[in-house]
């Protein structure tokens, strides 16, 4: 609990945070609505935007947060084979009711935002800079 | 030690289902212990290919047979075949429907993608009458 207030008051100074950036501490730096918690300490390492589930395929790293509109099945099955560390929804963007209990028997976080995947994206790179 | 083998039926035109025998595979794959790299590389080839088999061809078999030293795959159906093989594995070419990039897919990354994540790759195809995909990879 220390540790994301840390990260909650790291976000807005310009310090580093002692910290890796965990997808529970982005959703409170995101303020997101949480949809499936899943692997919620899962350690973020990188960010991707794409809405194109196969070419996400060819090119999601590892351990990324997934900025999206796509809540379908198939996103939930894309990210789980990438090994990616969570999706965040854009825009408020739907899930489909089976992609959502996929995502909790697989355990992938997927989070919901009101901002659009560019405005998510500057605020993850901000906390990603800031992580050792 | 002989070659475990795994047999999988790929339901056509239900996308709700693809990816079921790549998901089950990878979760094997982890029990019997292979390396991590080496299941990511087959669930992220076997499951294009599943993909590929409900846009394009109703269907098919999956046959998984893995051994100490590599995981072989077999991906067959009776769909339309490719005419063009060498436009197929080009990157951003591709043939499917608007109801099927509207769900997402349909970039032109799926053979790509496959080549990309094994360690050999060998399509049979024959227009009319469907297509073979033979992949290994090392464990």
């Amino acid at each position: 609990m220390e540790d994301r207030m840390e990260i909650k008051t790291a976000g807005r100074a310009e310090e580093q945070l002692k910290e890796k950036l965990t997808v529970s501490a982005l959703a409170e730096a995101l303020g997101a609505e949480w949809l499936v918690e899943g692997e919620k300490e899962r350690i973020i390492q990188a960010g991707y935007v794409c809405d194109l589930l196969s070419w996400a395929m060819a090119r999601l790293p590892e351990g990324a947060a997934w900025m999206t509109v796509m809540g379908n099945l198939n996103a939930v099955a894309v990210c789980s084979l990438k090994d990616g560390a969570c999706i965040v929804l854009t825009d408020s963007a739907p899930l489909d009711e089976n992609a959502r209990a996929r995502a909790e028997i697989e355990e992938i976080p997927i989070l919901r935002v009101e901002a659009g995947a560019y405005e998510t994206a500057l605020r993850l790179g901000e906390l990603l800079r800031k992580t050792p | 030690m002989s070659a475990l083998t795994f047999t999988y039926e790929v339901p056509g035109d239900d996308f709700t289902r693809a990816g079921e025998a790549s998901s089950d595979v990878k979760r094997k794959l982890k029990q019997l212990g292979y390396n991590p790299e080496a299941i990511r590389k087959v669930a992220i080839a076997m499951y294009e290919g599943e993909i590929n088999m409900v846009i394009h061809a109703h269907g098919g078999e999956a046959r998984v047979e893995v051994d100490p030293q590599e995981i072989r795959i077999t991906l067959s159906d009776r769909g339309p075949g490719i005419p063009d093989v060498e436009k197929a594995m080009q990157e951003g070419w591709s043939t499917a429907p608007d109801t099927i990039r509207n769900l997402g897919f349909g970039a032109g990354m799926g053979l790509p993608n496959i080549k990309k994540y094994t360690d050999e790759l060998r399509i049979d195809t024959k227009v009319g009458e469907g297509t073979t995909l033979y992949m290994k990879v090392l464990a």
